[in-house]
Parts: structure tokens; C-alpha cells; sequence
């Protein structure tokens, strides 16, 4: 039973890491129907800049988060404008090859600078663990949690509330009717991309902090089950990202916990594949939205 | 206070508008009446920037607008209600209001103008908290309306506002875009139900194939026989 409580807040941990990637997929994808496949290397770039931060510069962990998200949201931009804004009227297919190329470049382009080598991400402040009964809760696991319900919260706030969360989801469901509203849809574009990279930004920061080591490939998995994660909560609705990723992470660190840790990986692409067979648009997925 | 002047527009290889010259007057409702494919919704289109012009000139209050972003006409007073209504399915009907003042930050004057669409609309005030989605036609087009209100136009451009409904509802939507001209706004209103758009308008010009082939008063052109055969059903 404690096991089992334990492998529960491992998993909602790390779901909640997949669901920060997941989210800046889903968005993006809500909003110019692109697989960002770069979006995992943001979050590499994220916690690079963190690790700089604090191993050259010591600057205390919630300033390097801080600063690398908005690090993170200004190079998301800068993709957006160089890469994916001129193939806007292309097909698809054109940006998403484009896509892999910015995650090739972001991969290569770091590992020239920092080489390929697994770094240390600094220990920046003191583990305390937490007992109840058997169960071990480390301060890590608790810091996971709460930075990402945290920025979870804020996130529904500025969708849901705000000018710029309006027009995200105006331009998300009907990009001309958006601008006859007066939205510009080239700002609110670049809106999308600068939060959701920020969150992958943060999800990388705290990863580090985690497993305490980073290296320029590292997005690569994270990146595929977030966007898993994305697929199974129902592509381009926000809600469904942080509840894939949720599920993603707990259900691993159940097959983990269960001793068949070997198998973790393989899960996440079983479960991808019972959703795409059971509800092929996501478990909130409406089907397909019908335009007028 | 609206000028298109020899407007040519083209979708890849298809030349859609072959110089089309428009004017639509201060307080006037103009109508534009024409068969499906025609080029009605380009033209429209065109005026609020969702399509750029290949060549010709579109001028508001003595202003170029060819080629200003959609959303920096909007700011200049033209709302455009789009064919189909393209209303927020996915919001609510008081959200998609609240939209239709996006460029307005001042919440007492939102709130004013919110009152003012509802009044006009009593339906929308009784349904603001719904669904966008699951309104009736004849609703949807109200909240479209509504929508383009809220941002307080000086001209309102109305794609096919009878589209797809109910004889007693074209009705009551002609009735109210009639109101919304007497209350000061300026109309350009594009139809296929030519007796209707016709019937309200002072000012009409018909289309055929990228081509305006007739315009005069709304009288004037009612009473042509071409007119009459092709549109009016005798
Ligand atoms: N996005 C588009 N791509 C290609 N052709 C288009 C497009 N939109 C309209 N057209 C063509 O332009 C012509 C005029 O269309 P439109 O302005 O929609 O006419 P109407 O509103 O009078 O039905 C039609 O022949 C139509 O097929
Ligand atoms: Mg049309």
C-alpha cells in the first residue's frame, strides 16, 4: 500500500512535468495545427538556461526558472517568426518537416556549445523529506507539484480571463472571424508560442533539478510522450494536455512501481494506441468540429 | 464614405472581381444582389481586409484601405458580419459579444454598448449565458449581428444575412437591420433573397460573374426585367 502511495506521487510528479510540455503542444496545435516537434527542446534549452544560471551566475533556483521561461517564451517567438510564420499557407506536411529541422538545429546547435556529455544540474537547495506513516515524500516531488499546478492555474487564468486568452481561443477556433473581431492574429500567434514555451521551459528547469542531470538530447523522450500526453487528453484542448499527461505519468510510474520499469517507455505508446483505437480524438476530444 | 475603385481580385488563376467600382453613402443601406459564385463575399471581403486586392483602390472617409490589416479596419468603425455567421461555437453568447468590443478597453463603455445589443436583441439577453453553439439559426444570426454592433461600426456589412432561414424570420432580420440604419448606421447589405435585400435598400447593384451589370436606385433596378427574371422569380 505505502509502494503504491509512493509510486502515486512519483507518477502525478512526473505527469505533471509531461503535462507542462503537453500543454504548449496542444496549444500550438489549437491554434495553427502544427506538431511542434521542436517544443521538447525548448524544454532542453529551459533547463540549460537554468543550469547556467545557477552554476555561473548562483543565482537562486526560482530566478533561474524565472528568467529561463522567459528566455524560453522569447526563443519560442523567434522559431514562430523565422520558421513556421512564412509556411503558414503551406500544407502541413512542409512545417512539420520544418519543425524537426528547428529540433535537429536547437539539439546540434547546444550540444556544439555545452558537448554531448550529461551535465550536473546544481543541487540548489536542501532535500528534506517528508515521512507520513511509510510514505516518503521528498521536498522535490512536493516543489514539482506545486510550481506546476501553479503555473496550471495562471494558465487557465490568462485563457479564460484575459484579453490574450480570448483571443487565443478566438483565433483558435475561427482565425478570420477572430480578426474581424479586431485580433491580431500574428500577436496572439506569437502569444501561444511565448506561454507554451515557458511552461516547457519550466517543465525542463525542474527536471533537472530532479533527476539532477540534463544533456542536449534530453528533450527528445520527454518531448514524445508529452505530445503522447497531448494526443490521449484530445489534441488542441488545453484541459485534455494536463490530464493526458497526468495519466501518462502515473500509469509509468505504476508499470515501474509494479517492477516492470523496463517497460515504461513501451506503456505510453500502449495506451496512446487503446486511446486512438477507443476515442480517436482524445478523451475530452469532441468529434470533429464542424465549420459553418 | 465607402469607394471601391475598379477592384480586381484574384484566388490563384480565378479572376473573381474584374474591376468592380462601388459607393456606398453616409446612411444609406446598399445592397448587392447576385447569384451564388458571383463574388459578393470578395467583395466584402475585401473591403474588411480579409483578402487583398490584386489592383484597384478601396477608400473609407477619404482613406486608402487597400492593403491595412483586417484588424486596423475594424478600428476605423467597418464591422463585416461574415456569410454563415462564423459566430464562437465553442463561447458563450455574452463571450462572443464581449469580443465583438475586443479593440474597446474601457469596461463601462463594453458594459453600454453590451445593454444597447441587448435591447435590440432581447433573445441574445435571455440566452447570454448559453452555449454560442446552440442557438437557432435565426439566433446565431442575431449574435452575429450583435457581435459586429458591439463594435460600435460606422458601416456594417451584412453577408447573406437570410441565409438558411425561415421566411417569418428573413422577416424579422430585414425589419431589424432597417432599425439598426434609422438608429445612424450605415448599411451594405450582399443577398441572393433580392426581393427582401431590395426592398429596404435605396441603392443596388447587381453582380454577375465578377461583374457589376446593373446598378441604380433600388426601385430602378426592381423594375428591370433582367432583374425581374433572374432574381425576383418572374
Ligand atoms: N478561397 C477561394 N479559393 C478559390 N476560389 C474562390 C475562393 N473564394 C471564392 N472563390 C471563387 O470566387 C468566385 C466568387 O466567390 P464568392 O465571392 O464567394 O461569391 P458569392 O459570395 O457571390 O457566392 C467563385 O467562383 C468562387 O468559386
Ligand atoms: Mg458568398
Amino acid at each position: 500500500m505505502e509502494i503504491l502511495i509512493q509510486q502515486l506521487i512519483n507518477g502525478i510528479a512526473l505527469g505533471s512535468i509531461y503535462a507542462l510540455i503537453a500543454l504548449g503542444y496542444t496549444m500550438v496545435y489549437g491554434i495553427i495545427q502544427l506538431i511542434n516537434f521542436a517544443h521538447g527542446d525548448i524544454y532542453m534549452v529551459g533547463a540549460f538556461v537554468a543550469f547556467f544560471l545557477i552554476s555561473i551566475f548562483h543565482l537562486p533556483f526560482f530566478a533561474a526558472l524565472i528568467i529561463a521561461m522567459l528566455a524560453c517564451s522569447l526563443l519560442g517567438v523567434i522559431i514562430e517568426r523565422v520558421a513556421y510564420k512564412p509556411l503558414r499557407n503551406q500544407n502541413r506536411l512542409t512545417a512539420l518537416i520544418t519543425a524537426i529541422g528547428v529540433s535537429f538545429f536547437l539539439e546540434y546547435t547546444m550540444m556544439y556549445f555545452v558537448k554531448p556529455d550529461p551535465r550536473a544540474f546544481p543541487a540548489s537547495f536542501k532535500l528534506h523529506n517528508i515521512t507520513i506513516g511509510n510514505v516518503v515524500i521528498s521536498s522535490k516531488d512536493i516543489l514539482i507539484l506545486i510550481i506546476s499546478f501553479t503555473l496550471m492555474l495562471i494558465l487557465t487564468y490568462i485563457v479564460n480571463r484575459t484579453k490574450t486568452g480570448k483571443s487565443m481561443r478566438a483565433v483558435s477556433f475561427d482565425k478570420d472571424a477572430a480578426q474581424l473581431m479586431g485580433i491580431d492574429v500574428n500577436k496572439t500567434i506569437s502569444a501561444t508560442f511565448a506561454i507554451g514555451s515557458s511552461l516547457a521551459a519550466a517543465a525542463g528547469v525542474l527536471v533537472g533539478m530532479y533527476y539532477g542531470q540534463i544533456d542536449p538530447l534530453m528533450g527528445i523522450m520527454p518531448g514524445l510522450k508529452a505530445f503522447i500526453a497531448a494526443v490521449i487528453g484530445g489534441i488542441g484542448i488545453i484541459p485534455g494536455a494536463a490530464f493526458g499527461g497526468l495519466i501518462l505519468g502515473v500509469t509509468e510510474a505504476l508499470v515501474s512501481g509494479a517492477g516492470y520499469s523496463m517497460l515504461r517507455d513501451a506503456v505510453a505508446f500502449v495506451v496512446l494506441i487503446l486511446i486512438l483505437i477507443i476515442k480517436p480524438t482524445g478523451i475530452l476530444g469532441k468529434n470533429i468540429r464542424e465549420k459553418v | 464614405m465607402l469607394k471601391l475603385d475598379n477592384i480586381n481580385v484574384y484566388y490563384g488563376s480565378i479572376h473573381a472581381l474584374k474591376g468592380i467600382s462601388i459607393e456606398v453613402n453616409q446612411g444609406e443601406i446598399v445592397t448587392l444582389i447576385g447569384a451564388n459564385g458571383a463574388g459578393k463575399t470578395s467583395i466584402l471581403k475585401s473591403i474588411s481586409g480579409l483578402i487583398a486586392p490584386k489592383s484597384g483602390e478601396i477608400t473609407f472617409e477619404g482613406k486608402t484601405i487597400t492593403g491595412v490589416p483586417a484588424q486596423s479596419i475594424v478600428k476605423m468603425g467597418i464591422c463585416h458580419v461574415p456569410e454563415g455567421r462564423r459566430i464562437f461555437a465553442n463561447m458563450s453568447v455574452f463571450e462572443n459579444l464581449e469580443l465583438g468590443a475586443f479593440l474597446v478597453n474601457d469596461k463601462a463603455v463594453v458594459k453600454q454598448r453590451l445593454e444597447h445589443v441587448f435591447q435590440r436583441f432581447p433573445r441574445l439577453a435571455e440566452r447570454k449565458n448559453q452555449n454560442a453553439g446552440t442557438l437557432s439559426g435565426g439566433e446565431q444570426q442575431m449574435l452575429a449581428m450583435g457581435r459586429a454592433l458591439m463594435g460600435q461600426p460606422k458601416i456594417l456589412l451584412l453577408d447573406e444575412p437570410s441565409m438558411g432561414l425561415a421566411p417569418i424570420l428573413v422577416q424579422e432580420i430585414f425589419e431589424i437591420i432597417k432599425e439598426i440604419n434609422e438608429a445612424g448606421t450605415t448599411i451594405l447589405v450582399v443577398e441572393q433573397n433580392a426581393h427582401q435585400a431590395l426592398s429596404i435598400a435605396q441603392k443596388a447593384y447587381v453582380l454577375e460573374t465578377g461583374k457589376i451589370v446593373l446598378s441604380g436606385t433600388a426601385e430602378e433596378v426592381a423594375s428591370s426585367e433582367d432583374v425581374k427574371k433572374a432574381y425576383l422569380g418572374g
